[in-house]
């Protein structure tokens, strides 16, 4: 099964009720498989599938099934994801759980298709206007990417707030068995939806909005959303390390760069050097406890070295997350493929760290 | 007879009832309510015919109207 | 002594934001009754749109939801589909529907969603401050046309009624006026069509209502709706389009 195709899967099996979507490259196989299975395996839950006529009004209709009540998932990859922002800027505006995948490619502009990991600061720094954030969880194998469709449409319902699941080409395209083994969290929370609009019987209306023209309302309002990411931020920081006792230097990278990181791991480990991974899940919230970790005196001999199918993007949040305690080295690129193990190999030996 | 009451509150004085009145038995008023708008008056003892013609055509859906 | 006209169910008794005059408290109430009669306040969810209707939710006593400017139908057409038992219908103005949300209009009515489109043509943008919509008359001046609309750089008023008409999937289309009481009698029977269509399943429907904005036409509330008689009938014409 390719990443996009369990995606895909997953997201039917953690419950989605409604997809909209528009044609992009490289997620072609998921809006597929959905317009294929989201009818036909429709049952109880009504599953709705919809070729929207642009990515604006796929991103609208997920605000729409979402303030109807229902588990409501779009997908697109980078230049898509671009014209989407409006929409999420409603959903986390007014407060809707929404799922949206990006399977990131090579950009600005039309870019290229080849996998990307450029569009970090879009999706973890709220994209769109205004103060918000999405959760964004990386998955850097086709089997997480599955399973962390159950974990993103919990926290989607949980916290009232769109997650966006951000894979790239690679991921997408990439061909792994899927177990289907499913990891504690991924299984349907049914969340209560008392909020969604479902027709005023026995009760007062319910209203949707993101507006708030009354003097001091937006910013009481905002209070309330900040409240809400500072409790995500410290309850859903979510990573996976390797080696980080003994570590004297530490690659950074997430998702499919992951992979190659963890295979220069393994590769010096066996040679003796004493490095380490840090793989974030979670990119917003940014696993910055690990990091913490190391900001201490007796720490400081460790080095960090973020990699990158971009030109720097998530190294800013190490920087940040290590308060200038640690030293932090970047090598990355974008729009002409991934970064190679030897090229990683090469730049900790010239760094000589 | 037929009579209409108006909220007052809620009157905007757009006119847009008395233009349509058949029988002029609704006029601008001198009094501002809480709003500071000069809301129409109802002649009392005009001549209405309960047609709800004002109802009809208030934006605001001020006018009642008892035949 | 009965009354006969009194404020329905489906209209909150409050003191609506709109200028004196306005055609927009009327459509309110004309889309409130229609609800009332046909008993379906329980079962309604409202899309309102951007522009000056933006917090019709705070004047319709049933569930509704905001949606960005220009997507009220693609928002509609989710909530219709995962809700079909639901009613639900958008309200949207001339630039919401006809402007922004062009794409999202055009292929919601082309799909043949069955949803009810409450489209109100008032020549301008009112919440803005006056500008050219895309249904502001040749001559008409607005903000952003002060010399008034001119063909030869702002084109023809946009007829998106008829556009829509042409549409195998639209079943019914009809454009009406709030000028004096016995054409507002006759948006809310055409109000009414287009909800009795959803709820007999029949498909897209859309009420254009040619409404009066005295403010920005800068106009007595009595003299719009004149202008909208004398003048906007010309170019919009009152007819069943389909």
């Amino acid at each position: 099964m390719t990443g996009n195709e369990a995606v895909a899967e997953g997201a039917i099996q953690a419950g989605c009720q409604f997809y909209a979507a528009y044609p992009i490259t490289p997620q072609n196989e998921l809006i597929a498989y959905m317009a294929k299975h989201m009818p036909a395996r429709s049952g109880q839950l009504n599953r709705v599938f919809i070729q929207a006529e642009s990515e604006l009004a796929a991103i609208n209709m997920v605000f729409g099934a979402s303030a109807a009540g229902k588990r409501a998932m779009t997908s697109s990859s980078s230049p898509g994801m671009s014209l989407k922002q409006e929409g999420i800027s409603y959903i986390a505006g007014a407060e809707l759980p929404a799922v949206i995948v990006n399977m990131m490619r090579g950009g600005p502009g039309l870019g290229n298709i080849a996998p990307a990991q450029s569009d970090y600061f879009q999706a973890t720094r709220g994209g769109g206007h205004g103060d918000y954030h999405s959760i964004v969880l990386a998955p850097s194998s086709v089997e997480e990417a599955y399973n962390l469709m159950f974990l993103a449409f919990n926290l989607a319902d949980k916290y009232r707030n769109p997650v966006i699941v951000l894979g790239d080409g690679t991921l997408g395209q990439m061909m792994e068995p899927l177990k289907k083994v499913r990891n504690p969290e991924s299984k349907i929370q049914n969340y209560k939806k008392p909020w969604a609009l479902t027709g005023c019987k026995g009760r007062k209306p319910n209203v949707i909005k993101s507006f708030y023209m009354k003097e001091g309302a937006l910013e009481e309002f905002n209070l309330k959303l900040q409240k809400k990411y500072k409790e995500i931020e410290e309850n859903e920081q979510r990573w996976e390390e390797s080696f980080l006792d003994d570590a004297e230097i530490i690659l950074v990278a997430y998702g499919t760069m992951a992979r190659v990181c963890r295979d220069v791991v393994d590769n010096l480990r066996e040679k003796g050097k004493k490095i380490g991974l840090v793989r974030p899940i979670s990119l917003w919230p940014f696993p910055k406890k690990v990091f913490h970790r190391f900001t201490g005196k007796a720490d400081q001999r460790k080095r960090f070295l973020v990699v990158e199918m971009s030109y720097g993007q998530m190294v800013d949040d190490v920087r940040l997350s290590c308060c200038g305690k640690a030293k932090v080295e970047f090598i990355g690129h974008s729009g002409g493929g991934i970064p190679t193990g030897e090229e990683i190999i090469r730049k900790i030996n010239e760094k000589n760290i | 007879m037929p009579r209409i009451t108006i909220d007052k509150e809620k009157c905007k004085g757009c006119l847009l009832c008395v233009s349509v009145c058949p029988k002029g038995a609704i006029k601008a008023g001198t009094k501002m309510n809480k709003r500071g708008i000069t809301f129409v008056e109802f002649k009392k003892g005009g001549n209405c015919l309960g047609c709800a013609m004002c109802a009809v055509i208030c934006p605001d859906c001020c006018i009642e109207v008892y035949k | 002594m009965k009354k006969i006209f009194s404020r329905p169910e489906s209209l909150k008794n409050v003191t609506t934001h709109y200028c004196a005059g306005c055609g927009h408290g009327l459509a309110h109430r004309l889309i409130a009754e229609v609800i009332d009669e046909l008993n379906i306040r329980e079962k309604v969810i409202a899309v309102a749109p951007v522009g000056c209707a933006v917090v019709a939710y705070d004047y319709w006593n049933f569930d509704c939801t905001e949606a960005a400017h220009g997507r009220a139908l693609a928002v509609g057409t989710a909530i219709k589909r995962v809700r079909p038992d639901n009613i639900v219908f958008t309200y949207q103005g001339d630039g919401d529907l006809a402007a922004i949300g062009t794409n999202e209009t055009i292929h919601a009515a082309n799909r043949g969603e069955n949803i009810t489109a409450i489209f109100i043509n008032n020549a301008i943008y009112g919440m803005t401050g006056g500008q050219m919509a895309p249904t502001t008359l040749l001559g008409q001046k607005t903000a952003t046309t002060p010399k008034g609309r001119d063909v030869r750089f702002q084109g023809y008023p946009l007829n998106i009624s008829l556009l829509l008409g042409t549409l195998p999937a639209v079943k019914y289309v009809e454009r009406v006026s709030l000028h004096n009481p016995q054409e507002i009698l006759k948006s809310k029977r055409a109000i009414k069509q287009a909800f009795q269509n959803q709820i007999d399943n029949i498909g897209f429907s859309l009420v254009e209502i040619l409404s009066p904005c005295p403010t920005y036409w800068e106009m007595s509330s009595e003299k719009a709706m004149s202008w909208i008689r004398d003048t906007m009938t010309k170019e919009f014409p009152l007819r069943r389009i389909k």
